[in-house]
């Protein structure tokens, strides 16, 4: 079908920061931050109207530096944080700060890509986090469903727990762990579990997946060795809660009961390079997402281990149109994990992938080459899970 | 409920036509026959049917009072008057069938009856007849026995008198015996016929040898089979039978029952005779044997592979036959088992093996070695043949042979490459001590060293060409064991290839060293010079290179442990170092727009465009069980580590060019061990170009620095 064919943006320059704009639930809307160490950086706001299929972009630039991680706020549209390289006396650090984009284009004012690129405008800075005892800022992770104002950073091996005040003008340590061990301890990446009233996170480093009570700031469980390489990537299953996956350089995607972390409930093999980002559905959580290095994006169904685990009834009546017939034959085969798609749009390494907050069915991926490409969860697929 | 109604009425309805149709068509068929039938014999369901009804006339129980009560009660005059004339209608109508039916049967009656008196008239005389034919039957059986019992008797004789004529028929057959045999057994008849009869006649003979008279013809005969068998041994010994003749002769002989061991003598020795003959015409061929001078000897007239055909053909060929019809004759005989037949054979095979030999040893020079090839392998057939029929008949002395022979070929070749390369020396010294006109300079010295060793390489070469003939497919001996391993490592690889390489440096050391001792003229400086020159080029490259030529064209030298794989792209180390300098050329090019700050949109568009014509690389792609295929697995998998971790990295200008020296490095030795070099070199510019990205400062090093730190690497 001609709309479920990818779309693709091609940015100037590399990227590897791709976020949606979460508190944006109705218009289809992600945020791309660069990466170019020589020119001014920027951050794409990328509109996508799904009736047209046609992409609009606005660009603010990012003048303090190229940009490793980027953040939305849940609360305000026009919130965003970013992780960024620093280079001063030939040094290079990691720096973590919160801005606001200009108000007109929080919700993605439709100029045409013309008039955007002769005015580009800035991000207003709201405040740094501050680092300098504490090392490079990995991520910056905003407490889901909240109130935008708690955000927690990972820098080097240290959890630091902000709140923002005065209209995030003002970030204030609240708490923080670090994770003591032999040898350099660094956090790759972490996610902050969306249950259990948002009072856990998990942090990945090396090859050990870590969960953290954000009262205490206290380690609850360990997986030690959860994959034979460096851990790159979380995500917590959005409807179960002790259901948390992992990505890693062993090409692998491993689930997870946080209860019994011996062995993964599950492990998939389909990537041939290091996988570098895992997300779940925000809806049908038996939707895995997944980019690599190898250029590859794959869309799974992991329907064993989802919330649905044997699929939505149906109601046989429902269905008069010819090819709606033909999905209800397809629904009454057996439920089965299968990877539904593999996507081979990107050239060069994929280092992000997200689902869209505002249509369940819509997805993007980034890969280094700058290359952004949205696509459709397929309609067959929707509609066996929605009928 | 309506329903259910309508449906009941429906079939009573359908109910009443039915029997309504039932009782019309009943009338119907009935009306020929009319009141009559109804008459006399109405049936029994229709009486119970039919209600009685005493008013019907036509009815059963027609009671006529009741029938004039009724009609007189219910009609008027008029219609009294009518039924009345309609009653007597009928009863006239019924009256006239009554008189026809009863004419009718009457006359039917009378004929039956006429016919049953006549059948009774004519049985009655039929019994009688049938009482003449049985006495009659009787009288002629009675009679038939009389005249058999007469006739028993002579019937006897008749078949005695038969039997004693076949006797004597075959008595008369016996008596001609002997005539005949003599007929048959006449020298140049047919004593195969006469065998043939002979055999047939014996047991009769035998049998009858008590009367005197068979016992003549037996001794007759028996003395014509004896001078037969005389006949037949003078003619075994005689020279010019061929071996077919032979076998029939001997075949003959033991089908006369003469001693077998004494026929199995005969015939080896006469089948020996011949074969010694053949093997003397082989061997006058030859020049006479002579151990001290070879110098003198001339040419051989024929070529080794006449020699050998000629050979196989009638030697080998014959010596198959013999002992096939030896096997055939007197297998299971008494006195020819005991390995006669094959001490027979390895004497004569020796025999023939020496004289091959010593026809080998004249192949002097390096005639046409596909021709040597050839002759060694019809001989190895022919042999292979022979072995089947007789497996001891030398099998290891054979292939021994076929080895010796392709060694000392190699040898011959060791030896003309060592003259050879001395021919080239001397040619140089030439050149380098030719007096030169003032104005023209004579010939370079890397002219000289380039035609020494390109002359030399290609000499090589085509040694090892020739050499490969010994173990190509399509040749029979190839498959033994000793030239599928041995010949080639040994033999090749060591005796010539690595033989030569030593004695080059034997040679070269010569020159060096020893003039002063020998008083020999001493070596010019350039001829030193140049040798020490040609050594290094042998020791940097040319050896490997030909040791890899040879261990290539010699397949069971590779791949010792895992089979070698494809390698897509096939170049020597030095044609990659022309290419890496040819590549630098253009190698700014792709740093370029690293450092052209004016358009940004160009990097990808380059390097896009780029991508668009590298296929994609499958980084963890499965893996055949071979070395080339795992190693380029190993190297991808290296390769893409590199390039993702120097993305992540943020580096100087010293970063930028170690990178650069460590994907020279890489691209220089990198690729002999992968299964494609074009992957390789995908990912190495890969990693230039990220690293280019990732840079602060992108001051790429001088391509000539690069390429010096590699080189002393």
């Amino acid at each position: 079908m001609e709309d479920d064919a990818p779309v693709i943006y091609g940015l100037e320059f590399q990227a590897r920061a791709l976020t949606p704009q979460t508190a944006e639930t109705d218009a289809i809307r992600f945020l791309v931050g660069t990466q170019s160490l020589r020119y001014d950086n920027q951050i794409h706001i990328i509109d996508f109207d799904d009736e047209n299929n046609i992409i609009n972009k606005n660009v603010l630039l990012h003048q303090v530096g190229e940009i490793w991680h980027i953040s939305a706020s849940p609360a305000d549209k026009g919130v965003l944080a970013t992780c960024y390289n620093k280079t001063s006396d030939g040094k290079v650090v990691t720096c973590a700060a919160v801005w606001r984009m200009p108000k007109e284009l929080e919700s993605g004012s439709h100029e045409s890509p013309d008039d955007s690129s002769s005015n580009t405008q800035t991000l207003e800075l709201l405040c740094h986090l501050d680092n300098t005892a504490h090392g490079n800022m990995a991520c910056v992770m905003w407490e889901p469903m909240g109130d935008g104002k708690k955000i927690i950073s990972l820098a080097d091996n240290n959890i630091l727990l902000w709140d923002l005040q005065e209209s995030s003008t003002k970030a204030v340590l609240s708490s923080s762990s670090a994770l003591e061990g032999k040898g350099q301890l660094r956090f790759t990446s972490g996610r902050w579990s969306p249950h259990h009233n948002c009072t856990q996170i998990a942090t990945a480093n090396d090859t050990t997946v870590r969960g953290w009570d954000t009262r205490s700031m206290r380690q609850i469980y360990s997986i030690e060795n959860a994959h034979g390489q460096l851990v790159r990537d979380l995500d917590f299953n959005p409807n179960k809660q002790y259901y948390l996956a992992s990505c890693g350089d062993d090409c692998k995607v491993k689930f997870w009961d946080t209860r019994n972390v011996t062995e993964p409930v599950k492990t998939l093999e389909e990537h041939s390079h290091w996988v570098w980002n895992v997300r779940y559905n925000h809806s049908h959580d038996q939707l895995i997402l997944t980019g690599s290095s190898d250029s590859r994006v794959i869309l799974s169904n992991m329907v064993s281990i989802s919330s649905e685990p044997f699929g939505h009834m149906v109601d046989d009546d429902e269905l008069s149109d010819q090819e709606e017939q033909h999905q209800e034959e397809k629904i009454k085969e057996p439920l089965q994990d299968s990877v539904i798609a593999t996507y081979e749009e990107h050239e060069d390494s994929v280092y992000a992938v997200e689902w869209s907050s505002a249509d369940p069915w819509l997805f993007a991926s980034l890969s280094y080459d700058g290359r952004l490409v949205i696509n459709r969860v397929p309609r067959a697929l929707k509609y066996h899970i929605l009928l | 409920m309506a329903e259910v109604e309508a449906a009941g009425s429906g079939t009573e309805t359908g109910g009443g036509s039915e029997s309504g149709n039932a009782t019309g068509s009943g009338s119907g068929w009935r009306r020929p026959h009319g009141p009559l039938q109804r008459y006399y014999g109405p049936s029994a369901a229709e009486a119970a049917e039919a209600t009685p009804d005493p008013a019907d006339i036509n009815g059963p129980h027609f009671d006529p009072e009741v029938f004039l009560t009724k009609v007189r009660s219910e009609c008027r005059l008029g219609e009294l008057l009518s039924r009345e004339a309609t009653l007597g209608r009928e009863i006239r109508a019924l009256d006239s069938d009554m008189q026809t039916l009863l004419y009718e049967n009457y006359n039917k009656f009378i004929s039956a009856t006429d016919t049953i008196r006549k059948m009774k008239v004519d049985f009655r005389r039929m019994e009688a007849e049938m009482d003449d034919l049985a006495s009659n039957m009787a009288a002629i059986s009675a009679s038939s026995a009389r005249v058999s019992a007469a006739l028993q008797d002579r019937h006897r004789r008749g078949a005695q008198l038969a039997g004693v004529q076949a006797l004597l028929r075959k008595l008369q057959s016996l008596v001609e015996v002997p005539g005949r045999l003599r007929r048959w057994a006449a020298p140049g008849a047919d004593p195969a016929r006469a065998l043939h009869c002979y055999a047939r006649a014996r047991a009769v003979l035998r049998h009858y040898r008590h009367l005197p008279s068979f016992r003549a013809i037996e001794d007759e005969s028996h003395s014509i089979m004896a001078e037969l068998a005389q006949r037949l041994r003078a003619r075994l010994r005689d020279d010019t039978l061929d071996p077919k003749e032979l076998t029939e002769c001997v075949e003959m002989l033991l089908q006369l029952e003469e001693p077998p061991e004494e026929l199995c003598e005969e015939f080896l020795s006469q089948a020996g005779a011949r074969l010694e003959a053949e093997l003397a015409a082989l061997e006058a061929e030859l020049p006479p044997s002579d151990p001290s001078g070879t110098a003198s000897t001339p040419p051989p007239a024929s070529d080794i592979l006449d020699f050998v055909d000629r050979g196989s053909s009638a030697f080998v060929s014959n010596l198959c036959l013999l002992a096939a019809s030896y096997r055939s004759l007197f297998e299971g005989r008494p006195g020819s088992g005991d390995g006669r037949l094959e001490a027979f054979a390895s004497t004569l095979t020796t025999r023939y093996f020496e004289l091959l030999e010593r026809r080998l040893a004249l192949e002097r020079g390096l005639g046409d070695t596909s021709l040597l090839v050839r002759a060694l392998d019809r001989f190895h057939r022919r042999l292979r043949a022979l072995l089947e029929l007789l497996p001891a008949a030398g099998a290891e002395a054979g292939a021994a042979l076929v080895a010796r022979a392709a060694r000392e070929r190699v040898a011959r070749y060791l030896r003309a490459l060592q003259t050879f390369f001395l021919g080239c020396l001397g040619d140089v010294r030439q050149a380098l001590a030719a007096p030169r006109p003032p104005g023209k300079d004579g010939p370079g010295l890397p002219d000289l060293l380039a035609t020494l060793s390109s002359s030399v390489l290609g000499q090589l070469k085509a040694v090892l060409a020739y050499v490969q003939l010994f173990t190509a497919r399509d040749v029979a001996f190839a498959s033994l064991p000793y030239f599928k391993g041995e010949f080639c490592v040994e033999a090749v690889r060591e005796g010539l290839v690595v033989a030569f390489v030593r004695w080059l440096c034997r040679t070269a050391r010569g020159f060096a060293d020893s003039p002063a001792e020998r008083g020999a003229p001493a070596a010019p400086p350039a001829l030193l010079l140049l040798l020490a020159r040609l050594c290094l080029d042998y020791e940097a490259t040319t050896i490997s290179y030909i040791l890899t030529l040879t261990d290539e064209q010699f397949p069971p030298e590779v791949g010792q442990l895992f089979e070698e794989g494809v390698r897509r792209a096939q170049s020597s180390d030095s044609s990659r170092r022309a290419f890496s300098v040819y590549s630098s050329s253009r190698a700014p090019g792709r740093y370029a727009p690293s450092y052209t700050p004016s358009a940004p949109m160009d990097t990808h568009l380059l390097s896009n465009i780029q991508k668009l014509f590298s296929e994609r690389i499958d980084i963890f792609s499965p893996v055949e069980f071979n070395k080339v295929s795992v190693l380029t697995g190993i190297i991808k998998i290296s390769l893409k580590t590199l390039l993702e971790c120097v993305r992540l990295r943020t580096l100087g200008r010293f970063g930028l060019q170690q990178v650069q020296v460590d994907g020279h490095y890489l691209q220089l030795y990198l690729w002999r061990f992968a299964a494609d070099e074009r992957v390789v070199q995908g990912l190495l510019d890969e990693v230039a170009a990220s690293a280019a990205h990732r840079c602060l400062d992108p001051v790429p090093m001088e391509h000539s620095v690069v390429e010096l730190i590699c080189e002393r690497g």
